[in-house]
């Protein structure tokens, strides 16, 4: 299997063995990390980030230095020729001559589908607006394989905007790809699962899934519980957001009927969607998780260059 | 009753839906051949009662997907030496590029000129609905 000169663009352009070849070389990589530090000696990252991105960018970048290669790009659009008027393709095209592998972050949805387009290396998407983040979906799996050893079996609640955060319906149509996989949605109603997208998985993958707009009722039957922010500008009316703000916030009391293998995850940054208090609880590991980010993104990229370990 | 004379090499757009046959001869710019063309409207019908029909002397290349757009119970009738060689119906198209624009505002297709907007059919109950395939948000198409 090889993934040498692949785009990822979405996590859908993974197989399963893609993706569990990718999460077994990460976590050799976080149990040793220092075997691959020369791996991607003489390559070049080009981190093209059209808005602001701290924790994604600082990730590849973190991730290319382990592995002793280099880094160029631009983070900030208003400084590049992008100001000028230069189109993606062109700047792709000629980043080809200056890079051996490209991530691109860009408010545009589908900006990174069209870079690929036009590009002889690898790209890989770092986040397309509301769109797709692959590199998130690689990280939440190998978090829950760090945490739970294997990727099946997994009754995960997933909390928060399922309508239109689409990295969460890339988390969704991943995991229902794995064996024995149960959902429990959790949302305002009218903030449901699109029905197309339910269906889509119903169907294909004959997973099961519940869905409910209260965050306690399947507290203590999930083995993973992801949290995610449900922006104020999703709400239809303002009564309704002060009405629902604060049912999706996570509390050390509403964790109280958890299991206590629970796994609680986050893809941050978070806003007030869990109560700082529950930083404490040994379940907590949205901070392990955006660690765990970095080795997901060595791995890829290693991968990607076709870098043999 | 208005009489029009057949063509002897060409196409016929039939059992078009009145109504629908002005459309589709301003999408495919029937008006910039340089061939006669003829359009029909009201026109009495077995099947539809009144029907709306094309006929292009001379000229085939059509885009099928305009056509499977705006009306899919046409027929299409291609005439070769006064005769009909072919008979087929238009078909919703499963695959759409550059005929519309993605509703999306933040969709890369609305501002790069290359990005060229292409769909992919997602059934829903008959309606035309289609994903794009850069941003993913469904459009309905409507004229």
């Amino acid at each position: 299997m090889k993934l040498q000169g692949k785009h990822i663009i979405d996590a859908s352009d993974l197989s399963v063995d893609e993706l569990n070849l990718i999460i077994d070389l990460a976590l050799e990589m976080k149990a040793n990390t220092e075997k691959f530090s020369n791996l991607c000696k003489g390559k070049i990252l080009a981190t093209l980030f059209y808005e602001p991105s701290t924790r994604t960018r600082l990730s590849f970048e973190s991730a290319m230095l382990r592995m002793g290669g280099a880094i160029i790009g631009f983070s900030d659009a208003e400084t590049s020729s992008v100001k000028k008027g230069e189109n993606i393709a062109d700047t792709i095209r000629v980043l080809n001559n200056y890079a051996h592998i490209i991530v691109m972050r860009h408010p545009r949805e589908g900006a990174p589908l069209l870079a690929s387009q036009y590009s002889t290396i690898p790209v890989i998407n770092g986040g397309d607006g509301g769109h797709q983040h692959p590199t998130q979906t690689l990280t939440d799996l190998l978090t829950i394989k760090y945490y739970k050893n294997d990727i099946k079996d997994i009754k995960i609640a997933i909390c928060g905007d399922l309508l239109f955060g689409r990295s969460v319906h890339s988390l969704l149509k991943t995991l229902s790809r794995y064996p024995n996989t149960e959902f429990v949605l959790i949302s305002p109603s009218e903030l449901r699962i699109p029905y197309y997208l339910k269906n889509d998985i119903m169907k294909k993958h004959n997973v099961r899934i519940l869905e409910t707009t209260s965050l306690e009722e399947y507290m203590d039957y999930v083995n993973v519980l992801y949290m995610t922010r449900i922006q104020k500008e999703r709400f239809f009316s303002e009564d309704e957001y002060i009405k629902l703000k604060g049912s999706y916030v996570l509390t050390p009391e509403k964790l109280k009927y958890a299991r206590k293998d629970l796994l609680l995850m986050h893809p941050l940054p978070r806003v007030n969607e869990i109560d700082y208090e529950v930083d404490k609880d040994p379940r907590a590991k949205y901070f392990e998780q955006a660690s765990l980010g970095v080795f997901a993104r060595m791995a890829l990229m290693a991968l990607l260059l076709g870098r043999d370990y | 009753m208005l009489k029009v004379p057949g063509i002897t090499q060409g196409i016929v757009i039939d059992h078009i839906k009145t109504g629908n046959g002005l459309k589709i001869f301003n999408k495919l710019r029937l008006d910039k051949l340089d061939t006669p063309v003829v359009l029909l409207m009201n026109v009495d019908s077995n099947v539809l009662g009144r029907k709306d029909i094309i006929k292009i002397q001379d000229y085939t290349d059509i885009n099928m997907d305009i056509l499977g757009l705006i009306d899919q119970g046409a027929t299409i009738n291609i005439i070769k030496n006064s005769k009909i060689i072919s008979k087929t119906k238009v078909k919703i198209p499963q695959k759409v590029k550059g005929l519309f624009q993605c509703k999306n505002p933040r969709c890369v297709t609305t501002v790069d000129n290359y990005a060229v907007s292409e769909f992919t059919l997602i059934p829903n109950d008959g309606k035309l609905q289609y994903r794009c395939n850069y941003c993913e948000e469904l459009t309905e198409y409507k004229l």
